[in-house]
């Protein structure tokens, strides 16, 4: 009797540790689709363009308002702990290597997740549920080529963009908060801001980092909608693990980036 | 979806704002910390070169004048630093350098201070006269000492 229930959960294990190394594979599979789409032509320039607008360009407003706050805050949080040493000085420093090697990717692709690649895959999965993909295929249109690849690309290619904004804006947050309010040297700011921050380890870090997100977060959003249930909740159920997934994803391959490369 | 004039400005707009976002950290923010001209390669070895790493600043009179370019051991396990200041200085061959620290807690750099000779150090030179790093721990082992056997 326990025997048979012991052996029912080692099999319930079993079942879903199976599940979730085909659910990868089928992934890798997917993306590997349409990577092999990406570098082939016909181009779709026209179709790219409108998705980075949805993409890159709605997002701006609310990525340099996080970002201007997020500066400011931090910008306040470590002089009060920085004046506390009387290091209050290299408060540009603190700021601007806590921003461009960590938080300026990292809430980014997180702002991105929940401001474009809920919507992306709420687009896709409903596409599904109304047959739309179905159609594309009876008129000899592959679906991946036309709906997923402009998607993908758009968000690979809008995250360092949005990234690189949200950082300038963080500093500028920083340094109004800084010099403005607190009365720091503006001098001071800027030049232990600049010596501390080095071109190769941290700015190219953080584009890394950026582009390595927006090709997490392009897959897991076009993956989830793609394969979504063809239903209402299947539409629901897509948007939910796509940001989940795609949270979750961002911060496990922030930690993996930054102990390979160390940026 | 219908080709907009406006929608395809809003993209090229984001495209170069997003450009000069990078380009402004890479190369305003990112930049390497001397911005003025080397040219002029210097050699100088020290017993105790502390925490003074590459890329620290190199000054003279506390003017900064160019930085240094490696650190590295040589055959005599001492030190052995390489600057790259800018090839206008005209520094005497009897210039000394000294590692120094900006404030208490401060970066160190490298400190020169020109001699008196009439003849110039060339590209490629050794500075012969140099001053190692203080250690804070060796003056205070020091002073313990010291005051050690004046109780005795």
């Amino acid at each position: 009797m326990i025997g048979r229930r012991v052996q029912g959960s080692v099999q319930g294990l079993g079942r879903r540790s199976l599940d979730a190394v085909v659910g990868l594979g089928r992934m890798a599979a997917f993306v590997g689709t349409v990577a092999s789409h990406a570098v082939r032509p016909p181009w779709r320039l026209r179709r790219l363009v409108d998705e980075i607008f949805d993409v890159g360009v709605l997002s701006v407003a609310i990525v340099c308002l996080s970002g201007a706050t997020v500066g400011a805050v931090l910008g306040l949080q470590g002089y009060v702990t920085l004046s506390r040493f009387g290091a209050a000085n290299s408060l540009g420093a603190v700021v601007g290597l806590v921003l461009v090697r960590e938080l300026g990717p990292v809430l980014t692709a997180l702002l991105v997740t929940g401001r474009a690649g809920s919507a992306m895959a709420a687009e896709i999965a409903s596409m599904v549920t109304t047959n739309q993909v179905d159609g594309l295929r009876m008129m000899s249109i592959d679906p991946v080529d036309f709906v997923v690849r402009p998607k993908a690309l758009a968000m690979l290619f809008a995250m360092p963009m949005l990234n690189a904004l949200f950082i300038v804006f963080a500093l500028f947050g920083g340094y109004a908060v800084g010099v403005e309010l607190l009365g720091l040297d503006g001098g001071t700011y800027v030049t232990s801001m600049e010596e501390s921050i080095d071109l190769r380890n941290d700015v190219a870090g953080t584009l890394l980092k950026s582009v390595v997100f927006g090709a997490l977060v392009g897959a897991i959003a076009t993956y989830r909608g793609y394969t979504s249930e063809p239903t209402a909740a299947g539409v629901s159920a897509a948007t939910t693990s796509t940001v989940v997934t795609a949270s979750v994803a961002v911060l496990v391959f922030d930690y993996v980036i930054t102990a390979l490369w160390g940026v | 979806m219908k080709p907009s004039p406006w929608r395809d400005l809003a993209v090229g707009s984001f495209v170069l704002i997003g450009l000069a976002a990078i380009g402004y950290l890479s190369l305003q923010v990112g930049g390497v910390s001397y911005k003025g001209r080397g040219g002029l390669l210097l050699y100088a070895s020290f017993d105790e070169v502390g925490g003074l790493k590459a890329r620290a600043p190199v000054a003279v009179a506390g003017v900064t004048v160019g930085q240094v370019k490696s650190i590295r051991l040589d055959d005599f396990l001492r030190a052995r630093v390489t600057l790259d200041v800018d090839e206008a200085l005209e520094l005497p061959v009897d210039s000394s350098a000294g590692i120094r620290t900006a404030g208490l807690l401060g970066d160190q750099f490298i400190a020169l201070e020109p001699g008196a000779e009439e003849e110039l150090l060339v590209s490629g030179e050794e500075i012969a006269y140099t001053e190692s790093a203080l250690s804070i721990e060796r003056l205070i082992g020091r002073f313990v000492h010291d005051s050690g056997i004046e109780n005795d």
